[in-house]
């Protein structure tokens, strides 16, 4: 392992390439580009390389690795592919801006810098997707994501009696995780719908092409029930209740009113785009209805509407760990071209098995994706009580009144009510206003539009922005 | 809400959380070392006053902000423990 | 669609001009390319300043100050409004010889309202300040209010009192038929004897079409803001030597503005924060309060502002029949807009207004 991680390399102002985020994308982005002597950097926050699918992938323990999966396993190719090359690693490194003229604000520790690049890949990920529910703020209720951090990166596993809710492939996959550590759920809600299974159906034989992850989702579901785990199907309604923490779960099964005790619920209903950045520089979006999510308008090389930002990886539509790592390097070889290091000819050769191999793995999207279609009625928060933004408390009533006031956008709305102006910047209410703003006012949800971005992406004290430019007067 | 499975970490460091000492493995975030020693809640909102804690881990609820030794407003999920850290629950804005 | 008068730009200027208009009867049409307050009304800094006002401005914002006191009977709402005074802060004996001079040079004028004030009076009303100051210049009726929530309350009222609103309605041409002006829009044209131009940053454009030239400038100021923090200062601080606004909030955040301007793309209509001005307005928070170290900026933005070479804005009529104008706010239009709309109803509706706006006439460039 080099000894170059982190702040003990001297960053320098500028690199041919930056990449944020050291996932699958960023990592394998950044051994194609410097193996063809592009000058790199590669910045993540995380302390470690592996994004959040590979997290800690350098660190695990082997007995809690062997937990995992052999996805997880597939991993430490990656890692370790990328540890021999040649790059300016930057870890524990907070991109909390980015330009249109590909200026990046960095942090790393209390040591704010701006460094700017030819080519920027964004390589950012994806985040949980926020669905807000009555109780969903209460301690105790938490993101089936944050569960599995806590299991990979530290071995912190719930109390026996843990119930999981929500749709997507990673809850399904968290709870077999858990099952094989020997945590007892109590119950699996799948609040997928049974209509999704015909609304998924025509997508069938075009998934069976890349049927291995079919498969391996009914291993998944065969060996859960093998062990006894409760799952209940078609579930609506879910509601934590609580006073100053969850005690209980209620939620409609079977057209019955029912309620769980426990004192921790992961919830998950699939993943978005991480878009806070490339939002910040000004890239165009477009509303995809498939995925329920904005997702950045790019070529098929990953490259946005601002000249030389790229993005891939689940951070440009979620496509999931293998697709991210191909579209990394698609990426990285765009990178390197426009850089003139390669020529057309060469870019395109060189990206053929990485084209038909992505083609090949995104077969099995559109049926995971209108098999786990959330339905419009739960984006919307129909509870007019729900807390919307956690951090400013504000309601999907409030949110309501405003649209009912004549404020027909969400920026109108956050301007309003504060909805969106908290620490978090909206990353936990954003997609839930444009539904609300959406539903209330009759419109596509692509209509209501979504916050402006508004840098820093990640709060800076004003003695790290005192900091810099130090030269710079009135 | 949390345990700790049966590894044996290669290397401890001692916390204070709310006063209260606590042995947990080196390279551990806060966030994880607090939900892991049993505490339910990190901080309490600025508007209404209501317990919160950690919700996603990875960088964009920011419902785990804690008081890190004295500095209020830091993202328990983002910044690992150190020997001898003071950790404190955040009352709505914390001191400034 | 027809009406007596067609405003052009839904900001302040343009529904505080619709609601005095609609307040003596007459029918308004409010034409707005974006949506209500999209733009320097909507994302200001929110001060209410009397303090350190251009000589041509003091009797309108003198006149503004007396009508926000009352807004509430005007709009219906308080718009949020504080009014815990305005200081600007001398650090050294030159800032306060200024700060005299200027004391002197209002009050030369016949107003009162900029009064000195010692070091003893500066700390007991800013406590929080680095002990370095030596005094300072206060406007004690000065505050803020939440601006986005000023300009619905504006709306809102003009609304209920008869003025059409038309949003995303950007108006592409003027042509003048006989003794009416139409606007030209996408969706439809608008057609009333009287125009009035509100259109900020954009009213060069409009001015330009209504047969007047002025060199607007468009700019773009940067605002941040901050966590919400315990509340530790009332009034809203400046500096006799630096740029700098600077005020904690109702709810406990601090707003730092310090007139550096973002890059703009005025076509785009996007902007790109300008660290470099940024760092420099922390530091000069820092030079004030240093205490603030660790406080965290969560936002900044910019708004799109219309700025005029002398940095006093137009009011008045234009030089064709029917045409009005109101632009040009160069950042401290929030402030003025009460009065502002009062003027234009006057001198639509009577042909003159009690306030001097001579310095404020488009045939000054
Ligand atoms: C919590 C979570 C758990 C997941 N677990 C699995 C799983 O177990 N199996 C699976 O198949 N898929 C999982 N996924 C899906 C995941 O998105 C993968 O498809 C894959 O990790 C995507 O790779 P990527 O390289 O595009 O992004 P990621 O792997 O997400 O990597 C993005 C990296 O960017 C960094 N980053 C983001 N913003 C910044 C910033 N501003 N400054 C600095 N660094 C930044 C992040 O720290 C992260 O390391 C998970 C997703 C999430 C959100
Ligand atoms: C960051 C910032 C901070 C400020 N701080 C303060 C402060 O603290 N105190 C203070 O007193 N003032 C302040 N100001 C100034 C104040 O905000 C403005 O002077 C005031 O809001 C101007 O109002 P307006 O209605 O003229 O302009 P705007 O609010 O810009 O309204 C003009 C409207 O016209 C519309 N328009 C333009 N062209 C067309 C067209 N062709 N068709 C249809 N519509 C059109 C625009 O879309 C726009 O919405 C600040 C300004 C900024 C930007
Ligand atoms: S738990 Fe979400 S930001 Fe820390």
């Amino acid at each position: 392992m080099p000894a170059c991680d982190g702040p003990t390399i001297v960053v320098k102002d500028h690199y041919q390439l930056v990449i944020i985020g050291a996932g699958p994308t960023g990592l394998s982005a950044a051994r194609v580009a410097a193996d063809h002597g592009v000058d790199v950097a590669l910045l993540d926050e995380q302390p470690a390389p592996g994004g959040q699918i590979y997290r800690a992938m350098e660190s695990i323990p082997p007995a809690r690795a062997g937990l995992l999966g052999d996805e997880y396993q597939h991993g430490r190719k990656i890692v370790s592919s990328f540890r021999q090359c040649n790059v300016d690693y930057l870890s524990d490194t907070q991109v909390w801006s980015l330009n249109s003229k590909r200026e990046i604000g960095l942090l790393q520790g209390d040591e704010p810098l701006m460094i700017t690049a030819d080519q920027v890949l964004l390589a950012s990920g994806a985040m949980e997707r926020p669905v807000p529910f009555p109780g969903w703020t209460l301690p105790g209720v938490m993101n089936a994501g944050a569960g599995q951090i806590l299991f990979k990166s530290h071995g912190i596993v719930p109390n026996d009696g843990v119930v999981l809710a929500g749709s997507g492939p990673l809850l399904l996959l968290l709870a077999w995780q858990y099952m094989h550590a020997g945590v007892k759920i109590q119950a699996l809600l799948d609040l997928t719908p049974m209509r999704n299974h015909l609304r998924a159906l025509p997508r069938l034989p075009r998934a069976l092409m890349a049927r291995h992850y079919l498969a391996k989702g009914l291993v998944y579901k065969k060996d859960l029930k093998r062990a006894g785990i409760s799952t209940l199907h078609n579930v609506s309604d879910l509601h934590a209740t609580g006073n100053d923490h969850i005690s209980s779960v209620s939620f409609r099964h079977r057209g019955r009113q029912r309620s769980i005790e426990t004192e921790l619920l992961l919830v998950h209903f699939g993943l978005i785009p991480n878009a806070h950045l490339s939002r910040a520089a000004g890239c165009e979006y477009q509303w995809d209805r498939s995925q329920q999510c904005w997702r950045p308008e790019l070529d098929d090389w990953g490259s946005s509407s601002i000249d030389g930002i790229l993005i891939a990886g689940d951070g440009a539509g979620i496509g999931g760990a293998r697709t991210a790592e191909h579209a990394g390097r698609l990426s990285a070889l765009q990178a390197t071209y426009a850089l003139g290091i390669i020529d057309k000819y060469e870019r395109d050769q060189l990206s053929r098995d990485d084209r038909k191999w992505m083609h090949d793995d995104l077969h099995i999207r559109p049926f995971l994706e209108s098999f786990f279609h959330i339905p419009r009625k739960l984006l919307s928060v129909p509870d007019d009580d729900t807390i919307v933004c956690r951090c400013e408390e504000v309601t999907a009533g409030e949110i309501r009144m405003a649209v009912a006031d004549g404020h027909s956008d969400s920026n109108q709305v956050k301007f309003l009510t504060r909805c969106g102006m908290g620490p978090c910047q909206g990353r936990q209410c954003a997609e839930a206003v444009a539904h609300i703003v959406a539903a209330a006012g009759g419109e596509k949800v692509a209509q209501g539009g979504h916050y402006r971005g508004r840098p820093p992406v990640a709060p800076l004290t004003l003695g790290q922005l005192a900091s810099l430019y130090p030269e710079e007067t009135e | 809400m949390f345990k700790r499975l049966d590894e044996n970490p290669a290397a401890t460091v001692t916390v204070t959380i709310d006063g209260v000492q606590f042995n947990v493995p080196a390279g551990e975030t806060v966030a994880a070392a607090v939900l892991a020693s049993g505490f339910g809640h990190t901080r309490t909102t600025v508007v209404s006053g209501a317990p919160r804690a950690p919700f996603c881990l990875m960088g964009v609820c920011y419902e785990c902000l804690m008081v890190i030794d004295g500095k209020p407003n830091q993202r328990a999920c983002r910044e690992l423990v150190n020997d001898g850290m003071k950790i404190e629950c955040q009352h709505a804005t914390g001191r400034l | 669609m027809r009406a007596d008068v067609l405003i052009i730009g839904g900001g302040l200027i343009g529904f505080s001009t619709a609601l005095q208009l609609a307040m003596r009867g007459s029918r308004c049409i409010v034409l707005e390319k974006d949506s209500a307050g999209r733009h320097a009304s909507g994302v200001n800094a929110g001060g209410l300043r009397q303090l350190n006002r251009h000589p041509a401005e003091i009797p309108l914002s003198v006149a503004a100050a007396e009508m926000w006191h009352n807004i509430d009977t005007l709009v219906g709402s308080d718009c949020d409004t504080r009014f815990p005074g305005q200081i600007r802060v001398a650090e050294n004996a030159a800032d306060m010889l200024l700060l005299e001079e200027r004391a002197a040079m209002v009050r030369s004028l016949g107003f009162q309202h900029e009064e000195i004030i010692g070091k003893d009076q500066l700390y007991r009303l800013v406590p929080a300040l680095s002990p370095h100051c030596i005094g300072g210049l206060i406007s004690r009726k000065d505050g803020y209010g939440r601006p986005f929530h000023a300009l619905d309350a504006f709306r809102r009222k003009a609304c209920s009192l008869g003025v059409e609103f038309h949003s995303s309605t950007r108006v592409d041409e003027l042509e003048r038929s006989g003794t009416e002006w139409s606007a030209i829009t996408a969706k439809g044209e608008f057609r009333a004897p009287l125009l009035v131009n509100c259109a900020g940053a954009w009213a060069g454009r409009i001015a330009a079409a209504a047969g007047d030239a002025a060199p607007v400038k468009p700019g773009a100021p940067m605002l941040m803001i901050s966590e919400r923090i315990p509340h530790f200062m009332d009034p809203v601080i400046g500096a006799a030597s630096r740029k700098l606004s600077f005020k904690q909030m109702q709810n406990g955040t601090l707003l730092i503005g310090g007139a550096h301007m973002a890059k703009l793309d005025l076509e785009h209509q996007v902007t790109d924060m300008n660290w470099a001005k940024l760092a420099v307005s922390a530091r000069t928070v820092m030079a004030l309060f240093p205490q603030l170290k660790n406080v965290r900026i969560v936002r900044t933005w910019a708004g799109i502002e219309a700025f005029m070479p002398d940095n006093l804005p137009v009011i008045g009529s234009g030089t064709s029949p029917g045409v009005y104008h109101a632009f040009g706010f160069s950042a401290h239009g929030f402030q003025l807009s009460p009065v502002v709309g009062k003027i234009m109803s006057q001198l639509i509706l009577d042909g003159k207004t009690d306030l001097p706006i001579e310095a404020f006439s488009i045939e000054r460039f």
